[in-house]
């Protein structure tokens, strides 16, 4: 009748194969059976018991016992008054109505990713029960929100007395799974696990009425226990005669029979425990997610117990949903002290675990769900949209405290509000880029770092970090041991932990190469590649990057390019949108209201901020709402119009025999009027978004890729490293250089200081030992000759 | 008087009584008396008498920071006990109190379940010992008016001295004279029978702080004494944030049950009993330590400390007002009192005094999205070697009410925890040395800084310093994320040369005297003032700190055009950066004068302060770039 394993850490597990166990009465009391429950089919398959629903037995149960076998003779006749002790549940009209509901519930409009490939317009459960026939997995995961939109009285039912109702679900399921699929062979009878209980999301708001309901809490595992065998059932055998007999475990205690029933010896029973009943039992802690909670407060912690097979499915670090019995049990009363501590530990036996971090790495898009908004918001923020200035208005609400760069914060603005995400796999391009990534230089003290601040303190999914703090593997993630159970644990960095938010980068410049390096690849193709300690795989890091670098000589010298000014390769700089410089425009006029408005930060009250100002919190939910419902598409006036711009950007350079946009330019200009079109809440990008976006993007360029020596702008500033007279100087030096080489004759050989010498002294402009060090490198790559130390070899 | 008679009533009544209605009554009854006149220093203070003279169940105040808060926990808030010989169920209430009577019948359907939250609440981290001391000794007047024992209260003062002894020589001093004021009421005759009496607990103090050692009570800073509590929070949960400074009163609960109940460990019931067995021995350690050295308090009222000094009235009252404008009169006078003692401290210099004085009532009064508004940094720059610093410490401690001195030498910074972490295992919030009062000084001293290697944790803790003065925030660390912690704090660094943490303003010390015997030098100078003189100051200094503080229009437009003309000539040296500073320095000097208003000459006056101070600076600059 059971089976025992033996683990290697010495923990027995049991598994109960009880034949007789399907009145819902009897989930758990094994030691009251009953015969003659009604059962169709049901056949050899074993229920197997549900720690999860409790142990707990209230004495005043037994009542309900006596109803039961009475009911089950004549339940149609006296059925319908009976309720279970304590409750107002029938289990009769309880179970028809859940019978009802999976047989009839259609969910045309549902988008969770557990349904896919089903019939939305079939019943949906009834193609999970055959799904259950197929892969054989007895548990039926239930929608607690659909069984609300079906029947709002078993819903509530569902909630309050759920220690009651989810058997009586059981019953009802396998009654009807049998009927259907009379010849499945499943391991145990099918376990109803509802989630989604609509009636608590907060740790915070669990209070003393929630105890013995269903719950649904969201919070993040910070420790998990080992497996803990728990004691079902205690197994006793008499000394004397051998006579065996089973004594159930009752609110952790086992009542030890003091006379054998057999030979009437007392005191001579002893526990047995490997023919003991033990089921798996793990405790978890979970924490309160760090956005649920007040400003100022430290997080709750709940301890949760997972029974079964819900035992290590999850590890710390994961952010789940929890459907569970909320339980309160007093301390224990010691027989030695006649006064206790008149507290209760506190727990949640878990029905049902959802991870909701775990599509970060499968690549679907989580927003979806995670947000709700009241009418009232929508109607506040919808109100907001309509307004004609609303992109101004949001631009200045953005970082109040920092004075005028009105462009600077419309690009971050546009940023937050991110594209349009495009998938293109089919076609073999792959994920289209819809972040923005902005790069904010100039002299130190522009307030830079304020701006990075604020935005990291704005978006739910913000990382800051500094250049000169962060190495790669900060950024990235990084193969951890587990100092509890040496497992190997991938831990995440900046990059991947603000997937869907914005990664702020300080001190961009400070950052080593090998640092910068891994940004390649996030920054185009938002994905992150790992392989290390034997972990192989590609991480989302869909993040918007905003960083802000000084230039290296401390003040920006405006003689010299953006490039030249920044030392960054130009490799990292093309990937980023919009280059702002972040300069002191040194005019009387700006002075005057930079002055008035950071007096009017020093004194004006808060009450009078807030009326000039968007709230941050609103600005916060229009972020969200434009991000998770708007998606906006391109129009065919906006297309054309695109066409237009990134036509004239091209016509500006050639006339001069640069090229002045790129591709890439194309698709930012794009993104940007997306971004743009967000803000006003339209579903359609239109001729003003793409005009904003030129704009911006213009004014951006002006600013960075203005070539100081022309004045023109000269997008291969940032697209090469170098502007096209300076790629057209170091060609002309190059081949004064090869001139005067080939002059020379026929020496194999030259000295390295007096070539540069003698190319110094011919020709007419000055020339420097960087210049001449590339021009000997543009004649290498010519195969012309070699540099080996200080001689130069012709080949 | 009056006070205990009701603490010691109310329990027991409430015990019989179901009704809601008498909770808000209770509440009501012990506000009204606490806003009498005087009444709160009746209470007996946790902080200034050791634990066993007080009574358990009896009315204590306490003043603390709250360290930790721990999960809420329910509670049987009435519950029916069956009296076994006469089977007579009676019903009782739970509610201020950790314990229940015997006999609790736990299916009971009167039983009604109630929340509430624990607080670890720790001494105010580097409150002054002058603070403490004055605190004590006004508590001290007023307790032997009472019939409350008053033998063993005197003794216990006697036994605080003793806890003394560790400070420094001068600081006794006053103490002793203190003593002296105070009424002996007791006379020594029967002096022999009560030696006996309180030898013994005196020797039970000293075991319980020696075994505090490993029984870690979690204060921020290092070398901290004095009792932590349990507060049990049945109201308002949600208005106390992590780091209030309060002063709570409650009921007194030291049941040693409380202890049993933690230390009994069967193994076999162990076994049965899952729910206990889920804590670890830290987290019952941490959470559960003995009542005898962590008692709990049952939160009845609490009231939130703007400031502990203990020289002003605490409390927002008429009482304050009146007081405040009867200081305004004598602000300036004693402001150039304070001013000359602070230009003797740093060595005659009177630019560097002045910005020290500025420094010390600065103020974060409100922050704008992050940016905090009125943190004033100072970097002392320039400082002279061998233990100056030290003793500047010493005389800005006795000025403040709350400060801590971290020497920033390579060893502590790689090794001292200066951020909070939050330990899983134990499931409590480990404290480091930034988890501070509001107001507190933080002196970091750096010219205790050597040439080495800083490993990462040295790197992380320079992070947080440079965090906590940028943005005057700490990242707290939970492992898993990190939350931010606005906090309040005012930083002065000393330093050789220019600090490598960034500060509002820089100060290079040009000392004018160079006194032989520096040790000697400041003693004298320390011990010329008079207490009351010191008094003054201290009130002075908390004082400029809470006044509210305005800029007219007429000033507004004056200081724009200013800012317009000194860019129109030198578009390079001034930056919105440095009038940001302006206007700081502009307002805590008005402040500091007892004007609530900027006027023209305090913007002019500010203004040529800091050209002053810039023009040294610039002198260093070139000094320096003139040196190698």
């Amino acid at each position: 009748m059971f089976f025992v394993t033996a683990l290697d850490n010495n923990i027995y597990f049991l598994l109960l194969s009880i034949v007789d166990m399907s009145s819902p009465l009897m989930y758990g009391t094994p030691s009251s059976r009953v015969e003659g429950t009604p059962r169709s089919g049901v056949g050899g398959t074993p229920a197997r018991q549900r720690p999860d629903l409790g142990s707990i037995r209230k004495a005043p149960q037994v009542d309900l016992h006596s109803d039961a076998d009475g009911a089950v003779a004549s339940e149609q006749a006296l059925g319908q008054k009976l309720v279970i002790w304590g409750t107002d549940v029938n289990v009769g009209t309880c179970k028809e109505k859940f019978q009802r509901f999976l047989q009839r519930f259609i969910d045309p409009t549902s988008n969770e990713d557990e349904n896919a490939g089903l019939d939305l317009n079939e019943p949906l459960y009834m193609q999970k029960l055959e799904e259950i026939s197929v892969v054989g997995e007895p548990v039926l995961n239930v929608n607690c929100s659909h069984v609300q939109s079906f029947d709002a009285d078993l819903y509530r039912q569902l909630i309050s007395y759920p220690q009651e109702v989810i058997p009586t679900f059981d019953m009802a399921v396998n009654e009807l799974f049998f009927e259907r699929f009379p010849d499945s062979i499943l391991e145990h009878q099918i376990q109803v696990r509802p989630y989604n209980a609509l009636k608590t999301r907060n740790m915070r708001s669990l209070n003393p009425e929630d105890i013995d309901q269903m719950i649904t809490i969201s919070g993040m595992v910070i420790r998990t226990s080992q497996l803990i065998p728990e004691m079902q059932e205690a197994f006793f055998q008499c000394q004397v005669c051998a006579f065996s007999t089973c004594v159930e475990v009752d609110r952790g205690r086992i009542a030890e029979p003091a006379v054998c029933r057999n030979c009437n010896t007392t005191h001579s029973l002893a526990l047995i425990h490997n023919r003991s009943a033990f089921s798996d039992k793990q405790m978890i802690k979970v924490q309160e997610s760090p956005d649920d909670m007040p400003a100022g407060q430290t997080p709750h912690t709940t301890i949760v117990y997972a029974h079964n097979d819900l035992v290590d499915k999850v590890q710390p670090g994961d952010r789940i949903n929890i459907t569970g019995i909320y339980r309160a049990v007093p301390m224990r009363e010691n027989p030695r002290q006649s006064n206790v501590k008149s507290v209760y530990k506190t727990h949640i036996d878990v029905i049902h675990f959802r991870k909701t971090d775990e599509k970060r790495l499968h690549g679907l898009d989580e927003d979806s769900d995670q947000k709700l908004f009241t009418e009232e918001r929508v109607q506040i923020l919808k109100e907001l949209a309509s307004k004609p200035d609303v992109y101004d208005r949001l631009s200045s609400a953005l970082a109040p405290s920092i004075y005028e760069h009105e462009d600077i914060k419309k690009g971050i603005l546009l940023q937050l509000f991110g594209g349009t995400r495009k998938d293109f796999s089919q076609t073999g391009r792959g994920n289209f880029r819809a972040e923005v990534n902005i790069l904010l230089c100039g002299d130190p003290g522009t307030s830079k770092s304020q701006l990075l601040q604020y935005v990291f303190n704005l978006v739910p999914r913000g990382q800051y970090t500094s250049g000169k703090g962060s190495s790669a593997v900060g950024l990235t993630a990084y193969v951890m041991k587990d100092p509890e159970t040496k497992q190997l644990v991938l831990q995440t960095g900046a990059l991947v932990l603000s997937d869907n938010g914005i990664c702020c980068i300080d001190e961009f410049d400070k950052m080593s190469d090998s640092t910068r390096s891994v940004l390649h690849e996030v920054m185009e193709q938002q994905t992150l590649s790992i392989a290390k300690a034997g972990i192989i795989c590609q991480l989302n890091a869909r993040t918007s990057v905003l960083a802000a670098a000084n230039p290296v000589e401390s003040q920006w010298n405006p003689k010299k390019t953006t490039i030249e000014n920044i030392q960054l390769p130009h490799t990292l700089l093309s990937r980023f949108d919009l280059i702002f410089l972040m300069l002191d425009p040194q005019d009387e006029a700006y002075d005057r209201r930079l002055a008035h408005h950071l007096v009017a930060l020093y004194y004006q009250s808060e009450e009078q901020i807030e009326e000039e100002f968007l709230d941050m919190a609103v600005l916060k939910d229009y972020i969200a709402y434009a991000r998770t419902y708007i998606n906006p598409r391109l129009n065919e006036e906006a297309s054309q119009a695109l066409i237009e711009a990134y036509v004239d950007m091209r016509k500006i350079g050639s006339g001069r025999g640069m090229v002045s946009a790129y591709p890439r330019q194309l698709e930012s200009l794009i993104r940007l009027a997306e971004a743009h079109a967000k803000v006003r809440f339209s579903d359609k990008v239109e001729t003003i978004d793409v005009e904003e976006a030129k704009r911006l993007h213009r004014e951006a360029l002006k600013q960075s890729a203005t070539d100081p020596r022309t004045g023109f702008v000269d997008i291969s500033i940032i697209t090469t490293g170098m502007s096209a007279t300076a790629r057209k100087r170091k060609e002309e030096v190059a081949q004064a250089l090869k001139k005067m080489i080939q002059s020379k004759g026929k020496t194999p050989a030259m000295k390295y200081q007096q070539l540069f010498d003698d190319l110094r002294g011919q020709s007419e402009a000055a020339i420097t030992k960087d210049m001449f060090e590339e021009a000997l490198r543009a004649l290498a790559d010519e195969d012309y000759l070699t540099v080996t130390g200080k001689t130069v070899r012709l080949l | 008087m009056r006070m205990w008679f009701v603490c010691r009533f109310c329990c027991p009544a409430a015990q019989s009584n179901s009704n809601p209605e008498w909770e808000a009554k209770v509440l009501e009854y012990f506000k009204g008396q606490l806003r009498e006149k005087e009444s709160h220093s009746w209470v007996p203070s946790l902080n200034d008498v050791p634990l066993h003279y007080l009574k358990p169940n009896s009315l204590v105040k306490f003043r603390c920071l709250v360290q930790d808060m721990f999960d809420p926990e329910f509670y049987m808030g009435v519950y029916e006990t069956v009296d076994p010989s006469t089977k007579a169920n009676v019903l009782r209430c739970g509610k201020y109190k950790d314990v229940t009577e015997c006999g609790v019948d736990l299916n009971s359907r009167n039983t009604v379940t109630a929340e509430r939250q624990t607080f670890y609440c720790v001494p105010i981290p580097g409150e002054s010992p002058w603070a403490k001391e004055i605190s004590f000794l006004s508590a001290a007047r007023v307790v032997p008016s009472t019939s409350y024992v008053p033998s063993r209260q005197k003794r216990s003062y006697e036994e605080d001295d003793d806890d003394m002894d560790t400070q420094p020589q001068k600081q006794r001093e006053p103490h002793t004279g203190g003593m002296g004021e105070t009424p002996q009421i007791q006379p020594h005759g029967n002096g022999d029978s009560k030696r006996q009496e309180t030898e013994a607990p005196s020797s039970q103090t000293t075991a319980p702080s020696d075994c505090s050692s490993h029984l870690d009570l979690n204060f921020p800073l290092p070398g901290e004494r004095g009792p932590a509590c349990l507060v049990k929070v049945y109201e308002g949960l949600d208005s106390f944030k992590l780091n209030d400074t309060l002063e709570i009163y409650g009921i007194l609960s030291v049941n040693p049950v409380l202890t049993v109940l933690g230390e009994e460990k069967d193994p076999s019931l162990l076994l049965l009993n899952p729910t206990e067995s889920m804590e670890t021995p830290e987290e019952q350690r941490a959470h559960d330590p003995p009542a005898s050295l962590v008692p709990r308090l049952h939160m009845l009222y609490a009231r939130p400390l703007q400031h502990n000094n203990p020289l002003l009235p605490s409390a927002p009252t008429e009482d304050q007002s009146a007081f405040v404008s009867s200081f305004l009169v004598e602000m300036a006078s004693v402001r150039a009192e304070l001013l000359a003692y602070l230009t003797h401290v740093l060595l005659g210099d009177g630019l560097a005094a002045e910005y020290l004085l500025l420094h010390l009532i600065s103020n974060v009064y409100t922050r704008r999205d992050v940016l905090p508004l009125g943190k004033f940094t100072l970097n002392l720059s320039g400082c002279p070697l061998n233990s100056y610093t030290e003793r500047l410490y010493q005389i800005v401690q006795q000025l403040v009410p709350c400060s801590y001195r971290l020497s920033m030498s390579l060893h502590t910074m790689n090794s001292m925890r200066l951020v909070p972490k939050k330990d899983y295992v134990a499931n409590r919030l480990v404290s480091g040395a930034l988890q501070l009062a509001r107001n507190t000084s933080l002196f970091l001293d750096e010219t205790q800084l050597e040439q080495g290697q800083l490993d990462s944790s040295g790197v992380r803790n320079i992070t947080a310093l440079g965090n906590l003065i940028s943005w005057q925030k700490v990242d707290y660390d939970f492992s898993y994320h990190q939350m931010e912690f606005p906090c309040n704090i005012n930083v002065l660094v000393t330093s050789e040369g220019r600090s490598l943490l960034p500060s509002d303003c820089q100060v290079p010390l040009q000392p004018q005297v160079t006194p032989p015997n520096m040790e000697e030098y400041l003693t004298t100078i320390h011990m010329a003032q008079f207490t009351s003189q010191i008094n003054k100051f201290r009130v002075y200094l908390s004082l400029a700190r809470t006044l509210d503080y305005s800029i007219s229009d007429e000033v507004t437009k004056a200081v724009e055009d200013d800012f317009v003309d000194m860019r129109k000539d030198d578009p390079q040296s001034v930056t919105a950066e440095d009038l940001h500073r302006m206007l700081v320095v502009a307002r805590l000097l008005s402040l500091s004068l007892g004007q609530t208003t900027l006027s023209r000459d305090g913007w002019m006056r500010a203004k040529h302060i800091d050209m002053l101070r810039r023009s040294r600076t610039e002198q260093q600059k070139s000094l320096n770039g003139n040196e190698p």
